[in-house]
Order: structure tokens, then sequence, then C-alpha cells
């Protein structure tokens, strides 16, 4: 029956114009947003290619941005400091906006660092104070681990390529609080002290739909003291871009004191990984699906209420008197045929955007084959679900117009409401949590880290849900669609 | 397969109105079984019911001692006609066929061969929707005659029939019953019937009224349609003035 679907498919000339549509689509709004993209940055009056952000050691865009004081290691090695204080400022900050308050954003960050040089991107391990979140064992921009709740004395140790760290409340009882094996890491590294504090980043529900995110500059300053072994530190602005806020110029530059067996480090930035501000995700090429996904609702759609509006059911229903079957039969060949236009319409839009975005001087998140593959098979596995789900709810109305609204009701409209900043944010996370919607999570290259403070919203590129949970629910939905579909044909008279 | 059809005791409502009142009757091989009553009588559901398509509220059907839902590639055992106008419009006869033959396992040699069995060689290649009523006739006989079956069921053959098309399907139909098949024809055509048939069964109000050969017929009242009128004279819901 299966075979006979297929033919059945094959032979309406619409039906196949409408999947051809559905890949065209795909990969000329795609193309086309990709090739009209273009980024540059001026220096005074001269437009010039803008500064690539750094590249950590997974091939992923990283923040890498803070005040470092150093000394060469070579070979083994360890450094044992207490922190003093860390104390810092929030510009202009809710509710009032109007005034320089004192202040620390939860992850500022005071600690010591072993770092393979000052080049940013270079590979690292830290054990770290946060304002808000204890003690912290970071390296490599995307690992995070928490230490005890509280402590001030820190200490880092290097034994050939393996990095520790300590923390201890008192300077006597220490505990490890994780431990990294930086494979490849040079004989003569930098080891040494480091503050950072990242832009504070909020996002408000805007009373006309959508959100408004703001950042602002902060800074933080760690005092050290009791630093073992003490002398021979050079200072550094890692991955220092030139900018000074008028905070930095006028007030409190950014910088290294030393006094008394003090150290004072002052300065902003982080060390984090690059997130969607850095660089665009291969996904948003993948824009013009929502558009296949319009044809593709029709298509699926009409695949079956063609055959009740002219009677056709009957004549298959002779053909193949097991109903489920017949019903199975028809689902399996319309996910199918639209998972194989599916990977035509992503196989094809995604590499080539990507390339013209780069052309275009735009930063594109670099991602591995085995994520490309994902948002690629998956994308495809995504279209596939929605056809059937689409399906489904012809198969159970059996009547075209209203499956199709209520097929677009169900997917399209959530989607656009949800990503387009037309939702509030925490609104937008439930109909991307509940909705078959959801399964665009599919396509989310970038993971949200827990380690940084910024609003991860749908409208930003990130799903409630992890990828092939999103996926699940639209599987969930064409299954239980399906379900109502096959009772209905069950039970009734054809 | 025996080709046999058994209609026994069906009984079916639609919401108030009793579509079939115990309807029973069997068909056997070997000779054209006409299937007479008027508008509402029940001939369709009982088709459909044979077919699987609608549910009994009580009784059976059978084809061949088997229930329909029970077969397997269904086609090679009943051919059916029930309305010649199911077709999706932008698909051509040729691949209405095809998807057919695939769905019984059929090769596709067998859609060449019913095409050219009931003149529709020319026109195979052509969107069904710009066939003419005869035209969807004979693709549906080609759909039914496809998987050459012990059985045919047949709702009014002969609509939208030209004269030359009349002769075909009467001697298709007569060269079927003497080869030992169960032919089951739906018509209101009564001058048809009684040059074709061999039994009939006249129904009427979702029971049988008749069940005799179409010559005990003749014998007693003159001509097959004198029996029908007569017979379903109080099973008419609308009959016109001046008509008996």
């Amino acid at each position: 029956m299966i075979r006979a679907e297929w033919t059945k498919f094959r032979t309406v000339r619409g039906w196949l114009l409408g999947l051809a549509g559905a890949v065209l689509a795909t990969v000329f709004l795609g193309v086309a947003a990709a090739s009209a993209s273009h980024t540059s940055c001026s220096k005074g009056p001269v437009e010039v290619p803008c500064p690539r952000p750094p590249t950590g050691p997974d091939g992923g865009l990283v923040q890498d941005r803070f005040p470092f004081a150093h000394r060469d290691l070579a070979g083994d090695g360890s450094l044992t400091v207490r922190v003093a204080g860390m104390t810092g400022i929030i510009t202009y900050p809710p509710p009032n906006h109007d005034e320089i308050v004192s202040g620390l954003v939860p992850w500022a960050k005071a600690g010591i660092m072993v770092k393979d040089g000052v080049t940013p991107g270079s590979r690292y391990a830290a054990v770290l104070l946060t304002a808000a979140h204890g003690v912290r064992w970071q390296h490599d921009y995307t690992h995070d681990q928490a230490g005890p709740a509280t402590a001030s004395w820190l200490r880092l140790t290097r034994t050939g390529d393996t990095v520790t760290g300590y923390a201890s409340a008192d300077g006597s009882t220490w505990a490890e609080v994780g431990t990294t094996r930086l494979a490849g890491l040079p004989r003569t590294v930098q080891i040494g002290l480091f503050v950072a504090s990242p832009t504070n980043v909020t996002s408000t529900a805007n009373a006309r739909g959508g959100s408004i995110v703001q950042a602002r500059f902060t800074q933080a300053t760690g005092v050290f003291d009791r630093v073992s072994p003490a002398g021979g530190w050079r200072y550094d602005e890692v991955g220092d871009d030139g900018e000074r806020t008028d905070w930095e110029k006028f007030h409190q530059p950014a910088g290294l004191r030393e006094a008394a067996g003090k150290l004072t480090l002052t300065g902003s930035g982080d060390i984090a990984p690059g997130g969607t501000a850095a660089g665009v995700t291969v996904e948003r090429t993948l824009v013009g699906m929502i558009f296949a996904l319009l044809l593709v609702i029709v298509v699926a759609v009409l695949f079956v209420t063609a055959e009740y509006r002219r009677g056709l059911i009957r004549t298959t229903l002779i053909a193949e008197p097991r109903r489920r079957r017949a019903l199975a039969a028809k689902a399996v060949v319309i996910g199918a045929v639209t998972f194989a236009a599916g990977l035509v319409a992503a196989g094809i839009t995604m590499p080539w955007a990507t390339r013209l975005l780069a052309d275009g001087g735009n930063f594109v998140q670099p991602v591995g084959l085995a994520t490309g593959l994902r948002v690629v098979v998956g994308s495809a596995a995504l279209l596939a679900l929605l056809a059937v789900l689409a399906y489904a709810l012809g198969a159970a109305l059996r009547r075209g117009l209203l499956a199709v609204v209520l097929a677009v009701a169900l997917t399209v409209l959530p989607y656009l409401l949800a990503t387009a900043s037309v939702l509030p944010p925490g609104a937008a996370q439930w109909v991307l949590r509940l909705t078959p919607a959801a399964g665009f999570a599919i396509q989310q290259t970038l993971p949200a880290y827990a380690q940084v403070s910024y609003p991860y919203t749908p409208s930003d590129g990130y799903f409630p849900l992890p990828p092939w949970a999103g996926l699940a629910v639209v599987a969930a939905w064409a299954a239980a669609v399906l379900a109502v579909a096959a009772a209905r044909l069950r039970r009734g008279d054809a | 397969m025996r080709a046999i059809i058994e209609v026994n005791g069906l009984r079916k409502r639609f919401g108030p109105a009793v579509a079939l009142d115990g309807m029973t009757f069997t068909v056997r091989a070997g000779q054209v079984t006409g299937f007479a009553g008027p508008n509402g009588a029940g001939k369709s559901t009982t088709m459909r019911i044979i077919l699987g398509l609608d549910r009994p509220d009580d009784g059976t059907a059978l084809v061949g001692g088997q229930p329909y839902a029970a077969l397997r590639r269904p086609l090679t055992h009943v051919g059916a006609l029930i309305d010649a106008g199911a077709v999706q419009p932008s698909r051509t006869g040729r691949n209405h066929l095809l998807w057919l033959a695939h769905s019984q396992g059929l090769p596709v040699r067998r859609v060449d061969e019913v095409i050219d069995q009931v003149g529709l060689r020319t026109a195979a290649r052509r969107r069904a929707g710009g066939y003419s009523l005869g035209m969807r006739q004979r693709l549906g006989v080609a759909a039914a005659l496809l998987g050459d079956p012990p059985v045919l069921i047949l709702d009014e053959p002969f609509n939208g029939l030209d004269p030359e098309g009349m002769v075909w399907m009467r001697r298709l139909l007569r060269e079927r019953a003497a080869d030992g098949r169960v032919v089951l024809i739906a018509s209101h055509l009564m001058g048809e019937l009684q040059d074709l048939a061999g039994h009939v069964v006249v129904v009427g109000r979702g029971r049988v009224v008749a069940d005799a050969p179409v010559a005990d017929l003749r014998a007693r009242f003159g001509t097959l349609e004198a029996a029908y009128l007569e017979l379903t004279r109080d099973e008419v819901a609308f009959r016109a003035e001046g008509v008996r």
C-alpha cells in the first residue's frame, strides 16, 4: 500500500510542484538573505573589515577580554593568593537608570589562571571567586564547575599538561575544586591573577509586545594579598580593542596597582562562550523553511482531504480494507517525501548561504560536522513530522481549508509569535515547549550556558527545550492527532 | 475463493431513518443478477456494507464466505464500481489504475490490459478530470476488472454510456457471468435488466420484496418493469401521480 500511496502522490503534478516550491523557497530565501547581509566596521571615515571575534580551542567563537597580571611559568609550578576583596560598579541599572551604582554583577570574577599566552582565544584553566556563585573551576570558555560557596584563598598548580585548582577558607585546609588536562600545553605558559566583569544584560517585557534587551557597562576591582610566590608581574589587557568608556576615561581606568604586597586589579570583560552576539548562527540561513512549511502543510492536508472531497477515499478503502494500514501508508509516504525535500532544501541552503555570509564579512558561528548534520537532518525530520501532523489533521477533520488553517495556527503561527519578539519571553518559552513549534529547537546550534548571565530568549535563537526533546514534542503531537484520525476512520462509515 | 455473495439479516439506521431492515439475499455465479429498487430502498447501503465501507448495526455480508475486510489483495476477489466520479481530476486515467495495481501487487501489464479491454487506450494518459461521464464509467469498470476477480459489483454501470458503450457493457457482463463469475448490477433500467439478467433481487424500504429468476417474474407480470412497479407499489417514498 505504501507503493500505491507513493504512486498516488507522484501522479498529481500540483503536489510535486508544491514540494519543489518548498525546496526553492528555502534555498532562495536563505541565499537571498545571506547575500544581502554585509558587515563592516569603520575606522574613522574608512570602512574596514571588522576585527574577527576570537575562536576558542573547540572552534567556537568566544569572549576573551579581561585584565591579566601574569608572568611566565616554565614547567611545573603553582600560585596561591587570597582574594581580600571585590568591589565594582554598574552603570545606570534599573529601576531608575539614572546613576552609576556600586555593585557587582552575579558573574563578576576574581581569580587565578594558567593560560597559553595572552592571545584571545588561547587555552586556559582558572579557579576563581564570583560575586554571587561562589568558587568556580572554569577552563576553555565553555566549561564551568562549582566549588565551595565561600572561600577566599585560591591555589592553582600545573603539573605537565594537568592544571588543578584548590580553594580554602583559611589558607590551611584546602579542597580541590577541579582539575583539567590541557593537552599540548607548551612548557612555558602564563600564570597570574585576573578579574572580569561581564556586561550587565537585561531583558524586560515590552508593553507593546516582545522584549527590550539592554546592555550596561560594568567594572570590577579585585584586591589580592598573600600572593605566593610574589613578584615579577606584567600587566596586559587581554583582547583590548582600544575602546574606552567615559567611566574608564574620567574615573577609573582598567589596570594593575601594586602596594605593600597587595595587588589591585581593575577592569571589565568576560572569559566565556561567544553566544549569538558574537556571530551569525548557521540555523539563521534556514529562515525560508517557515515558508516551505506553509506549502508543505497545504500539500500534506490535500493529500488526504482531496480523497474525501472526490469520494476517492472509498476506492482507497476498497483497495485496503484494513483502515489503519491505509491511514499509516499515507502517513509514511507524506513523511518520506517531505523528509527528502527537507534534506535537499537544508542540505543545499545551509552550506551555500553560510559561505555567502562569510563572503559578506559576517562572522558565522563555526559548527562541527556532527552539529551541522544534526541541523540539516533534524530540519528535514522536523518538516516531515510537521507534514505528518498536518496530514493527520486533514484525516481527522476531512476538510481541507479547516485543516490547513488549524495546522498553520499550531505550527507557523506560534513559531512566528515566539521568535519574532511579539510575545514576552516567558510566554514565548511556554509556547515553544507546548506547541509543535517546539520542534524548531532541533536547529539550535549554540547551547545556553548557565555561567553566562544572558537572557537566552527565543527571539535570540535559544529554545527552552533541548534539540531532540523539541522534536519529540512534534512527534507526540503528530502521533496524538494520527490516533484521533485513526479512531474516527475505524468507527465510522466511509 | 467461492464465487458467491451472501447477505444475511442486514440492519442499519442513519439516525431516525431505517436504511436496512433485515436485508437478506444470496447472489450466485453463472448469471447476471439485477439489483433493483426505488431510491432510498437500501441498494447503495447494502453494496457499501458488502465492500466493507459501511458498518451494519446487525447482520453479515460475506463475499466467498468471508467478510470483505478479511480479504487480502481484495481487488483480486471483488471488483467494484460504486462511484465513477471518484477520481483525482489531475491524475491521468492510467495513473489511477496504476496506483490501484500497486496496492494489490499486480503487474503494470494488467493496467494496460484493462485499458485496452475497456477501450480507453487513447484517453488513458489524459487527466481524468477531463473525461466524459462515459469515459469515467469505463475507467471505473477498468478498475473493477484490474484484479480479474470472480465477483463483480457494479452500481449503475450503464450511466452515461453511449449506444456503442451499452452494447459493449452488456457483452462484457454476459461474458463474465458465463465465465462462472458473480455479477451483481444495481440499476433502474428495467428494460436493460430484463434482457441481461437471469435473476433479480427487488428491494424496498431496506428489505427484499422479490428474489426470483427474471423468467418467473415475466411469466407472472408480463415485463420486468411491470413486475417492479407492482412489487414496489407500497415501498416507494416518492411517486408522481398517474404512474399506476
